[in-house]
């Protein structure tokens, strides 16, 4: 995703994830680190104060 | 995150002098209940379509803006990709649909009670879309309405 169109765009929450177009969940049969970025996906719920756009940072 | 510089030039130039809706006023939805408590569905711009349904259309002008339902039991890797950017490398989604929709690392959040439950059904549009009014006007509400239909908490956007 780019992170300076989703700035221009404003969605209420997203999150930047370093990774290239096409690999939204990191790395292919990586179970760990895909639910890791849905974990931190799902954290963006409990702000209130949009727009967010956080950046994930692996573990 | 991707940077602009690691495109294609022509891919740049678009992104450029693409004119970019600003969502404004920012709509805000708060949790009502903790996340462990919530019923989660995925809505996807993979382009997935079941084996067997209609693909999506790359002759709609300005984008096809139709939606698949994906259901929850589907055999994930047998859904087919009609995404049709060539502005992004497709083998992520290719060795593994999770890539474009992610139910199995829901799946698990879920068996750890991290998340209250899965939906029945989840969703999958086109991405790519360039004239998105036709997908904003009519395709969202249809679907927002099969989300408060499965009674779906949260509905999270992988986009593709």
């Amino acid at each position: 995703m780019l992170a300076r169109i989703t700035a221009k765009i404003r969605p209420p929450r997203a999150l930047a994830v370093p990774f290239p177009l096409g690999f939204p969940l990191g790395e292919a049969n990586n179970r760990e680190l895909q639910t890791a970025i849905l974990r931190k996906v799902l954290a963006l719920l409990e702000r209130d104060d949009v727009p967010v756009l956080e950046k994930f940072v692996e573990p | 995150m991707v940077e602009t510089g690691k495109l294609s030039v022509g891919l740049r130039d678009f992104l450029k002098t693409y004119p970019w809706r600003r969502i404004d006023p920012v709509p805000k939805a708060s949790l009502s209940k903790p996340i462990s408590e919530c019923n989660v569905a995925l809505v996807s711009s993979a382009g997935f379509v079941v084996p067997g349904e209609e693909p999506f259309s790359d002759s709609v002008r300005g984008g096809d803006y139709s939606f698949r339902v994906i259901p929850d039991d589907v055999d994930l890797q047998s859904l087919e990709e009609y995404h049709h950017s060539d502005s992004f490398s497709h083998a992520g989604v290719e060795a593994d649909r999770n890539m474009g929709l992610p139910l199995d690392p829901l799946h698990e959040l879920a068996a750890a009670g991290e998340i209250g439950s899965v939906a029945p059904r989840h969703f999958s549009v086109m991405g790519a879309i360039t004239a998105p009014n036709r997908y904003v006007k009519q395709t969202l509400p249809v679907i927002a309405d099969l989300l408060v239909e499965d009674h779906v908490d949260i509905a999270l956007m992988v986009p593709v």
